[in-house]
């Protein structure tokens, strides 16, 4: 199989490989030791920071993981400082861009958006979010936490809870979850926010356990891995729905008394209140640590399409 | 002259698209690329002893390609297309939706890039034909038709 990285776009978790994930997660454990060491790996290189949305996380890792590697960061947070305020469009906006950087990294509010930068860039595009679709590099530092974590994502059984119908970051993970073996997966969800059909259709379809449950505090035992993610109130009908859904979904000390001593547990952040500060010192907590692995997981992203490592 | 006989002329040259749904004439009729400038006649709701009512499309002096006309499975997969010459059938065409399906239809989701910027032209790959459902390229949102 061709593991050759340079030039490609990272736009959607699905066209990645197991081999081509398993490699990404390898130079992503090397890229470690160079967070505090420093780098020149691309030394001489231009990331173009494309956001159209806001983004904390995202957006200060990849300039962050661009620095650390030698590079330096061109970019933009708040696209109403660019010429898209004057009506210009992606694919010119891309095009000029082009030819000031080596890589982008983008973000941006419509679905697609990341396939038609790649359709008019000739340097690679990396997808930072495109809407409520595709967030691939999420889903890397997602899967590599595990990894580190857990030493191992083949054989666990990964709980996932909160809103599973529409976050996204749940479904990417579900869909890179199907590449490993002898996964067991547990929804925890009410009724009004299940797992979609096609999303567990496809995930059976690749040999996933599923088991789907109503309620953390009995689901949380056998877990491995627990995946919470936010409740969004905009989501809801009423208040009410919104509350009594919100006051049975959250995670607290006691919850996590019940959980297996060695059972981690992540989110994609920000959180509202659906894991409670009181969890924040446990040491099974991982979500911090999770969102500062998107540092070394962007660096190997970005040194691999520029061609820095192999 | 029967009651229920078909009131449409003939052609002397050009396409006739019979066995439309019933109400999708005009559909069909916006879905074909390059007609413009064509006498075009349209029959809506005419009696049809295999489906009762019918809409009927007759296109002359323009022979349709199949890359034309397949994309009528969309709106009418029961459709036929016949092509005429000196008041005469010289061909049948079997009506085959192709696997892509490019610039005819617009993305059903509102947030999909190809219903914002206009440029793109919206581009879908045929997952199902029975039903029918389409995969926008964009966004890959899948819906039925």
């Amino acid at each position: 199989m061709n593991l050759n990285f340079k030039g490609r776009d990272i736009i959607n978790i699905e066209e990645l490989s197991r081999k081509e994930l398993d490699h990404i997660l390898s130079v992503s454990d090397k890229m470690l030791p160079l967070i505090n060491k420093g780098s020149t790996l691309c030394k001489g290189k231009v990331l173009a920071s494309l956001f159209f949305e806001p983004s904390t996380r995202t957006r200060l890792s990849f300039e962050s993981a661009m620095s650390r590697l030698g590079g330096s960061v061109i970019g933009f947070a708040d696209p109403t400082v660019t010429s898209e305020k004057k009506g210009e469009v992606l694919a010119d906006t891309i095009r000029t861009v082009d030819g000031y950087a080596d890589i982008i990294a983008m973000r941006h509010p419509q679905e697609g958006s990341a396939k038609v930068a790649a359709d008019y860039a000739k340097i690679p595009v990396i997808n930072g979010g495109d809407g409520g679709h595709h967030h691939p590099t999420q889903t890397i530092l997602d899967i590599f936490t595990i990894k580190k974590e857990k030493g191992e994502i083949d054989g666990l059984n990964i709980g996932f809870c909160g809103d599973l119908k529409y976050g996204r970051t749940v479904h990417s993970l579900a869909y890179a979850l199907a590449k490993y073996k002898d996964i067991e997966v547990t929804c925890i969800a009410p009724k009004a926010l299940e797992m979609p059909r096609y999303v567990v259709h496809h995930m059976e379809k690749k040999g996933i356990h599923i088991i789907e449950k109503d309620g953390i505090e009995k689901s949380i035992k056998g877990l491995d891995v627990l995946y919470a993610t936010r409740i969004q109130k905009e989501r809801f009908g009423s208040e009410k729905e919104y509350t009594d859904i919100k006051g049975s979904y959250y995670i607290d000390k006691n919850i996590m008394s019940k959980a297996k001593n060695d059972m981690i547990l992540m989110h994609p952040l920000p959180r509202v209140d659906e894991i409670r500060y009181d969890v924040d010192g446990d040491k099974r907590a991982v979500y911090f640590k999770q969102a500062h692995y998107g540092i070394p997981t962007r660096m190997a992203l970005i040194a691999l399409l520029l061609g820095a490592v192999k | 002259m029967k009651e229920d006989k078909l009131k449409v002329e003939k052609i002397k040259n050009g396409t006739v698209i019979d066995h439309i749904s019933a109400g999708k004439g005009l559909d069909v009729y916006k879905i074909l690329k390059g007609i413009e400038k064509q006498s075009i006649i349209i029959a809506i709701n005419v009696p049809s002893t295999r489906m009762k009512r019918k809409d009927i499309l007759k296109i002359e002096n323009k022979q349709l390609g199949t890359d034309e006309f397949n994309h009528v499975a969309l709106i009418s997969p029961s459709a036929t297309v016949v092509s005429i010459k000196n008041y005469k059938v010289i061909r049948k065409h079997k009506i085959d939706l192709p696997d892509k399906i490019k610039g005819i239809l617009k993305c059903k989701n509102p947030v999909c890039i190809s219903n914002y910027e206009t440029y793109i032209v919206p581009e879908f790959s045929v997952i199902s034909k029975d039903p029918i459902v389409l995969k926008c390229a964009y966004c890959e949102h899948e819906f039925k038709m």
